[in-house]
């Protein structure tokens, strides 16, 4: 009951520390979420409208992606970044950066395939109306990502919920170095093992309502974009 | 200024090795309104989007003013039986052939609301297009086929489901359409609504075109057995 009590004076005091923390986790995710919906949303949406070499083997990879594990991609790009590695000489490892490329590389799968899926029903229904005012690609693309909007915010709200909650990644990239690359996750991690309950319990429920204020918005995002939705 | 001449010549549209549509050769050049006839499963539907471009033929040719259909789709609108309705509002519906055209937002922005009065779509522009009727949503089709002012419209059977009253409305619309100097191409089994807006029939079976003739003389004397037989069977 203490415990719970000193957590809720953390987050009602704004606690320095914490925000840091939180202010951290949600500037690396949020720039994550914006690099793989510049890959992810024009890559689904090509998926979706065009057949091209490779088409098939993108599908499959960017549906598998999807449940990547995040330790593995976080040793693929430790491997990478550190000192030996082929992109050693920039010297990310263990920087905010290094934790945003981990990130974007969990998460772009899951906007691909989610966008893919939201803009292929639409392709089909469109083609033809689409043909007919003969729309170019760009028009083709924008019309039907526009039409799709509802579904590839959804997919958005679910990449930046994956990558706010994972762990494993940012761990082995970022290093938890306290001040400089400690985030929610691997903050409750670390301090849950060294006893220190407070901080972690106060960032489990600052993260909890993060993940419940999403998942509101993907319900109401659902609820609105139904009102274009056509019945027969 | 002449009305546009479409010309099919011995144009088969096949699918599967299996010839669907033709071979079919013909001739449109008169003004206003050619109605597609014909039971279900004619070839009406067909018919139209080979004309319009949506199909290219797999062999011979389908021109108007000597230019290939499917390379001049931007010069003509087309309604669709089943309606496409884009997810936005009915503005931003009957605004998609005029961004494919690249028209600028405040010309846009006139050809809309002159397009709603022409297909006499009465409802505020800003709601979502999903929320409305069927009549309503056909109308918002042809607002859409009309917006970019094309020389030609088609449609394909816009008044399937509709009620008797929004039918002669659709009707009416039409009629205004084609005395503005627009050619129409509509398809059709409702032998009452042909003699109510034809000035030309075109009489499909199986498949095949039977029958090029005005209205008059083929409500009179069909020259096929097809047609005869179509026509009593409605009677």
């Amino acid at each position: 009951m203490e415990t719970l009590t000193e957590a809720w004076r953390l987050i009602a005091s704004f606690d320095a520390t914490l925000v840091e923390i939180v202010s951290l986790s949600l500037f690396v995710s949020l720039t994550a979420t914006m690099l793989a919906a510049l890959i992810g949303i024009p890559l689904g949406a090509a998926l979706a409208i065009w057949s091209f070499p490779l088409r098939g083997v993108l599908v499959v990879l960017s549906t598998s992606f999807m449940a990547l594990p995040p330790v593995v991609v976080g040793l693929v790009v430790y491997l990478s970044l550190s000192r030996a590695g082929p992109l050693g000489m920039f010297g990310l490892l263990f920087t905010p950066s290094a934790m945003i490329i981990a990130q974007t590389i969990l998460i772009t799968p899951i906007i691909t395939a989610l966008t893919r899926e939201a803009v292929l029903p639409l392709r089909r229904e469109y083609d033809l109306l689409l043909l007919s005012v003969d729309a170019g690609n760009w028009l083709m693309l924008k019309t039907l990502v526009w039409d799709a909007r509802f579904g590839v915010v959804t997919a958005l709200l679910a990449g930046f919920g994956r990558a706010l909650a994972e762990v494993g990644a940012v761990l082995i990239v970022g290093g938890n170095i306290s001040g400089l690359t400690r985030v929610m996750t691997t903050t409750i991690a670390l301090e849950t093992s060294k006893g220190n309950l407070e901080l972690a319990l106060a960032l489990g429920v600052i993260l909890l309502m993060i993940a419940i204020s999403i998942n509101a918005a993907i319900h109401l995002l659902a609820r609105f974009g139904r009102r274009y939705e056509v019945t027969r | 200024m002449n009305p546009p001449e479409l010309v099919f010549d011995a144009a088969t549209i096949a699918a599967d090795g299996r010839i669907l549509l033709g071979p079919i050769s013909l001739r449109i050049d008169r003004p206003g309104i050619t109605v597609v006839m014909g039971p279900n499963g004619a070839g009406k539907s067909l018919f139209l989007s080979a004309a319009h471009g949506l199909l290219v033929p797999d062999q011979g040719s389908i021109t108007w003013n000597g230019q290939p259909a499917s390379k001049t789709r931007a010069s003509r609108g087309f309604v669709f039986q089943a309606t496409p309705i884009l997810r936005r509002s009915v503005r931003g519906n009957i605004a998609l052939p005029l961004i494919a055209r690249g028209v600028s937002r405040a010309r846009a922005a006139d050809r809309i609301a002159a397009a709603l009065a022409e297909a006499r779509l009465d409802t505020d522009p800003a709601k979502p297009a999903a929320a409305l009727s069927g009549g309503e949503r056909k109308r918002l089709d042809l607002a859409r086929a009309i917006v970019t002012r094309p020389d030609v419209i088609l449609l394909d059977e816009p008044s399937a489901n509709l009620d008797p009253a929004t039918t002669a409305e659709l009707e009416q619309s039409l009629r205004h359409i084609s005395e503005g100097g627009t050619k129409i191409l509509i398809s059709t089994h409702d032998i009452a609504q042909a003699r109510r807006l034809a000035a030309e029939i075109l009489f499909f079976s199986e498949g095949r075109l039977l029958e090029q003739a005005d209205t008059a003389s083929f409500f009179h004397q069909p020259a096929s057995n097809a047609a005869q037989r179509f026509l009593d069977g409605e009677r």
